[in-house]
């Protein structure tokens, strides 16, 4: 919306405890992200669908890299990757 | 002669006026799909901002208003019109459905926002809630208000012309 817009934006679901895990890695990173809240009923996430093929949430936009993706796992191994020990993506 | 109902007439707001700066805010923006944090010096940015404080979702007057915003074709204005009432995020995404709403509604529970713009509006028989009077603001680049108007009665509903004059004024 802004020029500030920080560049990660995380698709997340109210109390649920893999977007709070995702949530936890970006924080300890130190990382700058942005949040937007879906809701509980999947049929109603097609803003998800649109950006990853799926419904499930966690789900992030990195816009750094141009990478899209879903799974708590995979979201924290890629920030790991990407954001961890100094190295940069 | 006796009226049979009651129209209540609200005490003076010391409202933000017309040519006074717009106070700030950032809360929860809902679209028809998501919500985000938001401020409003973002959007103003963008274009000139109509804001529409409403009372809470699943009332007759959020409704009809919504309903006049759509007839009205607002959307079509090169300006940002979003509403403000205390309801969830989960209830403006219900609206936005029900009614059809082609505009995002911001979230505020606490009520902080009508009392930055000096609007609230304390609910006789609901302890404890207060949310704001019906109000309009036609904020523009700079954040100025160019345009307010206050609910001196309930219920009373928006002068929609007087509205788009202002808006029509500033795109």
């Amino acid at each position: 919306m802004s020029d500030s817009d920080p560049p990660i934006t995380l698709y997340r679901l109210q109390a649920c405890p893999y977007c709070e895990r995702v949530v936890r890695t970006l924080r300890e990173h130190g990382i700058d992200y942005r949040s937007r809240f879906v809701e509980p009923m999947h049929s109603e996430r097609n803003a998800v669908k649109r950006l990853t093929g799926k419904r499930t949430v966690p789900a992030i936009v990195d816009e750094n890299t141009g990478v899209t993706m879903s799974e708590s796992a995979n979201i924290v191994d890629y920030v790991e990757r990407a954001y961890g020990d100094g190295e940069v993506a | 002669m006796a009226w049979d109902f009651e129209v209540v007439e609200f005490p003076p707001a010391d409202h933000v006026a017309e040519g006074e700066c717009a106070p700030d805010f950032e809360r929860p923006l809902v679209n028809d799909e998501y919500w985000e944090d938001a401020a409003l010096s973002d959007l103003v940015a963008e274009r000139p901002v109509v804001l529409l404080f409403h009372p809470m979702d699943g009332s007759f007057p959020a409704t009809y208003v919504w309903k006049q915003v759509r007839e009205r074709e607002w959307r079509d204005y090169d300006a940002t019109v979003v509403g403000v009432s205390i309801s969830t995020p989960y209830a403006h995404k219900d609206l936005i459905e029900e009614v059809g709403i082609d505009h995002k509604l911001f979230a505020d529970p606490g009520n902080g926002v009508a009392e930055q713009f000096g609007v609230v509006n304390d609910l006789d028989g609901m302890a404890g809630v207060s949310e704001p009077r019906p109000a309009a603001f036609v904020v523009d680049g700079d954040r100025t208000v160019r345009y307010a108007w206050v609910a001196g009665e309930w219920p009373e509903f928006p002068p929609y012309d007087e509205i788009e004059a202002a808006i029509e004024d500033l795109v």
